[in-house]
């Protein structure tokens, strides 16, 4: 039945890796790129991922529909991200603080509330089959893709895009840099953040259905092993880029596939050094592209976390 | 109204703010009888004696771990990997208990410690020393490090430092009995509240009165003005994060000396992410860092109480602590509008 | 979808209401005193797998007269688990607790059985010995190999491509021991069969396990089984790719109409009942509690569509010989997957041996490494 690719199997799996895992990452990495070129850090963002993972499960459960789940999801995220953009519009308010709580609030309210999801069984989102043409059952396996991952990558282009040419962009571009600048072409930072956190959250719910609709394909209180916290983690990795967020995303997941297939083709010694892979990779390509002088490139100047 | 008063009345509004919300979940989803939850929750955190020790055995190593974030975060860094510093320095404080484990108690025990503290210390100044001379963030790389600390704990715990009769947990060689650092006495509370409170105190003091404490402060007020001035911020930040990684390290040591008597996965339970929670809350204030570790170790106790008696999931207790979080954060917008009637809510 | 929820809260008002006179009382109030048995679980009580397999148990105990259950889920194996068994013999008045993960044991159990002596714990999964532990304490478990063994074969009758996949968390001897066995079973039947084996590395990474499974399905794996918290990931996923899967813990059959072939299940009911009658009638419950397919602590899972006739005669024929003692799943010669001979020509361990308590190899024909 499958074809004896030997060591060739792991690159593959890689891709195909990359493919399955990456997609919650991207939907967070570039929501939150999005809220930070606004000048707001939104740490909660696996908080409201998981929020959308349960509600999403939910709302497909009961409507039968998992494409209004993905839509439920991201109204919830968008609630969370409005509701982290309104606290932290009030004066003295730490963002990354309260960031921090509301990841703790989310969670826990969606553990709360998914309890009785945990049983039942709710209709998957499907995926489109790109590997028709090939006969190695491994590359069929991995070109299965799922439309959110299409969606994702056209986002996270269409976020570049809109940042660099539209005017709402270059709102966002300004109450992210300068205030005063903002304030001086007339443009509302406070509004101009509220929806940019919105949408950030909306995406980051995105970003949890595809977890509890996808892949893994179900809900519990496991879903998320910190998916969220590390794409948050993976915008000041991709420097504020929306397609460098996307290329992380997809650099993070398939180092995460590393472990699985090495011991999939017999490699079975070290496996927990080879789970760490994705984090040593990150932090080696972190180490080898900084510099002390451009470190802060791209950073928003109003973005209180990384001054 | 006065600052004093205004310093406990809004923590006061906070909380009870956060009481009527998480009230309203309880008796419209739950159906549950808030008052019924409320007065088991306070049985169970502060309700008796034991209960008492049960809230500060759980507040001792988020003490610890809270100094991680929250001494960095004087000169202005976001520091998030206490957990990895606490994983080290348990892994750190086994092995060297297991090499001089002839010794007398106090002498193991000690270097236990150090060894604990000096791991925990370089993890968190590695990733200072990553940030001051290769512009690396020090949120991201001490979340990595975290992750990479732990593969490094499981590695070694059920491999080259795994004892072969620990069968279904794997875990290190025992440090032996006799090294265990026990309890406090009189309570069933071991020492690592009072590792903790001593090092909250420490490190009060010493930016209270110190130069180097004021040049910290200098420094996380405005770095280039420190520049100017003269001062090395580089020595004080890979101080500050050593320093913050020792605490944690040590959490770690006193999980190995005082609780499991040997390193395993138990090191990692969330002990380093709920420390960030507390710093926030203090406000990276080590003398706030006792109290807001004894609320959170007191809704941790009861907790198993919630569930025992009301039947509620264990997440209800993580729902009221995430909106206590968010309304005592919330909250410091009140400070100083407390009178004005358009800031009431 | 809220009704359970109801349900399972309005159960227990009672008992609370109980247990707060028992609290402001002192326990006078009431001269038939329930017998309270503690409960405690690692991970959330319906993850479709190990900690469910408990929390149903203790569902039927509930139901027992003059009986009362507390339950606490999600509780680390730290000085949390302590406070949780004091707090439950404090503020609740437990007599008999149940720590049900392995982690608790020691030291944890242990040091709460010195604390009080004079109540009862008896922990899922240790190695009580007698000297060595408290009279107090004792630790109860089921051969659930043997049920795997039964699993083995039937995915070796039924694979085509004869590679097996096992999804494991950590290579623990509970954990070798069902991969082993789940081998074994199947080589029963297919000498030339292999089985594929990836730890994840914790007890519920579900991302990882779908990963796990994918990677195998992309190998040629086409049954695959698992220990992990919660089975559900993976048997969904292989039921998707359409693969077969053998289930664990519970009876997953409803996430795998089509796929699910049979699987290894705990039926820790029989264990529990025991011990709470020997509680009502004034006897402490036994110290070293071991049973398996015979005094029926585990079971298998009714076979799914998938399954031949030929597999099902095989599998309960081999079934008839575990029970009747005929059987033997260890038995020598056996090599492990390194060519190191594990069990000599001519032995052969009864399902009870100590050794096998220890197991920490992988029998020939898993493709694997414990380290």
């Amino acid at each position: 039945m499958a074809s004896d690719l030997g060591l060739w199997s792991v690159p593959l799996a890689m891709i195909a890796g990359a493919i399955r895992v990456s997609t919650p990452f991207i939907f967070v990495s570039v929501g939150e790129c999005l809220t930070e070129r606004s000048g707001r850090i939104n740490l909660g963002l696996e908080g409201t991922m998981v929020m959308g993972a349960m509600s999403g499960y939910g709302a497909a459960l009961i409507s039968g529909s998992p494409w209004l789940g993905v839509l439920v999801a991201a109204l919830v995220g968008l609630m969370f991200g409005a509701l982290h953009a309104v606290i932290c519009q009030l004066p003295k308010v730490n963002d990354v603080a309260t960031g921090i709580g509301l990841m703790l609030f989310g969670t826990g309210l969606a553990f709360f509330l998914g309890k009785p999801l945990i049983q039942p069984k709710a209709p998957n989102l499907g995926a489109i089959d790109l590997g028709w043409w090939s006969s190695i059952p491994q590359v069929r396996q991995a070109l299965q893709v799922n439309y959110l991952f299409v969606i994702g990558i056209v986002l996270a282009f269409g976020m570049a895009w809109a940042l660099k040419n539209t005017r709402w962009g270059l709102i966002v571009r300004l109450a992210g840099e300068s205030v005063d600048a903002a304030l001086a072409i007339g443009a509302s930072v406070a509004r101009t953040r509220l929806i940019a956190t919105s949408i950030g959250g909306a995406f980051a719910g995105v970003g949890g259905a595809f977890l509890s609709l996808y892949y893994p394909g179900s809900w519990s209180e496991g879903l998320s092993s910190g998916q969220g916290l590390m794409a948050v983690a993976l915008v000041i990795f991709a420097r504020w880029d929306p397609i460098r967020c996307l290329w992380a995303s997809l650099l993070f997941g398939a180092a995460g596939a590393i472990s699985p297939a090495l011991q999939s083709v017999g490699v079975t010694q070290g496996y927990y050094l080879f789970s760490a892979a994705p984090y040593v990779l990150t932090l080696a390509l972190m180490i080898a592209t900084c510099s002390p002088e451009r470190s802060l490139k791209g950073a928003p100047g109003e973005l209180g976390a990384v001054k | 109204m006065n600052a004093t008063l205004e310093r406990i009345a809004v923590p006061t509004l906070a909380l009870l703010a956060s009481a009527v919300l998480f009230g309203l979940l309880l008796a419209f989803y739950a159906h549950v009888d808030p008052l019924e939850a409320f007065a088991l929750m306070y049985q169970g955190a502060f309700g008796t004696w034991f209960s008492w020790q049960n809230t500060l055995t759980r507040a001792a190593p988020l003490i610890l771990t809270a100094l991680c974030t929250a001494l960095p975060a004087r000169l202005g860094l976001v520091i998030i990997g206490n957990e990895g510093a606490l994983v080290v320095g348990g892994v750190a404080a086994a092995a060297a208990g297991i090499a001089v484990s002839g010794a007398p108690p106090l002498v193991v025990q000690t270097a236990m410690a150090i060894a604990a503290m000096v791991m925990g210390g370089l993890w968190i100044a590695f990733a200072g020393a990553l940030r001051q001379f290769r512009g690396v963030n020090e949120t991201i790389s001490s979340l990595l490090l975290t992750y990479i600390a732990i593969a490094l704990m499981n590695h070694f715990v059920e491999g080259p430092l795994r004892d072969p009769s620990s069968l279904n947990k794997p875990s290190t060689w025992p440090i032996g009995d006799a090294n265990m650092i026990g309890t406090i006495p009189g309570m069933d509370v071991h020492w690592g509240l009072v590792f903790g409170i001593l090092a909250c105190l420490l490190c009060y003091l010493f930016q209270r009165f110190t130069t180097w404490g004021f040049a910290m402060e200098v420094i996380g007020g405005n770095p280039k003005t420190a520049r100017m001035m003269g001062l090395d911020v580089s020595r004080y930040v890979l101080l500050a994060c050593a320093a913050g990684g020792a605490a944690a390290g040590l959490a770690g040591m006193v999980e190995v000396a005082a609780i499991h008597g040997r390193a395993n996965a138990s090191l990692a339970v969330g002990y380093g992410y709920s420390g960030i929670l507390v710093s926030f809350l203090a406000r990276h204030h080590p003398a706030a860092i006792v109290p807001v570790s004894i609320l959170l170790g007191g809704i941790g106790a009861s907790g198993g109480l919630l569930q025992r008696r009301l039947d509620l999931p264990d997440a209800a207790v993580v729902v009221l602590q995430g909106i206590i979080f968010v309304a005592i954060l919330a909250s410091e917008t009140l400070y100083g509008r407390l009178l004005k009637p358009k800031a009431a809510t | 979808m809220i009704d359970k929820f109801n349900i399972g809260r309005r159960g227990l008002l009672g008992g609370a209401a109980a247990g707060a006179m028992t609290l402001g009382l002192g326990g006078t109030a009431n001269a038939q005193k329930p017998l309270v048995l503690g409960f405690i679980y690692v991970g959330p009580r319906d993850d479709y797998g190990y900690n469910q397999a408990h929390a149903e148990a203790a569902a039927v105990l509930k139901k027992m007269a003059g009986v009362k259950v507390v339950e606490e889920e999600k509780v680390p194996e730290t000085v949390a688990v302590e406070k949780s068994m004091e707090s439950m013999i404090n503020l609740d008045g437990a007599t008999l607790i149940f720590p049900t993960s392995f982690g608790y044991f020691d030291p944890h159990m242990l040091k709460e059985a010195a604390k009080f002596p004079k109540i009862e714990f008896r922990h899922c999964g240790g190695l009580w010995a007698q000297g060595k532990h408290p009279m107090n304490t004792g630790s109860y478990f089921g051969y659930i190999d043997e049920a795997q063994y039964l699993s083995g074969i039937v995915a070796g009758s039924v694979s085509k491509s004869g590679k097996l996949g096992f999804i494991a968390a950590k290579p623990i001897p509970q954990v070798l021991r069902n991969i082993n066995a789940f081998t074994l079973g199947a080589q029963s039947v297919n000498p030339k069969i292999t089985t594929q084996v990836i730890f994840t590395g914790d007890w519920s990474l579900p991302v990882k396990e779908a990963e796990a499974t994918n990677s195998m399905i992309a190998q040629g794996v086409d049954v695959v089984t698992c220990h992990v918290d919660s089975p559900k990931v993976v048997v969904e996923t292989a039921e998707r790719a359409g693969i077969f899967t053998c289930g664990y813990h519970c009876n997953q059959a409803k996430l795998a109409p089509k796929g699910y072939l049979t699987g290894a299940e705990w039926n820790w009911e029989r264990v529990y009942v025991d011990m709470v009658e020997s509680m009502k009638a004034g006897k402490a419950p036994g110290n070293f509690v071991r049973g398996g397919l015979k005094e029926g602590y585990v079971r298998t899972s009714a076979y799914g569509p998938a399954v031949p006739a030929a597999a099902k005669e095989k599998a309960d024929a081999a079934k008839t010989a575990i029970l009747n003692g005929s059987l033997a799943i260890y038995k020598g010669a056996l090599k492990d997957n390194k060519g190191n001979t594990v069990i000599p020509a001519g032995t052969s361990y009864v399902i009870t041996e100590p050794k096998l308590e220890g197991m920490n190899y992988l029998v020939e024909g898993v493709v694997g490494s414990t380290s």
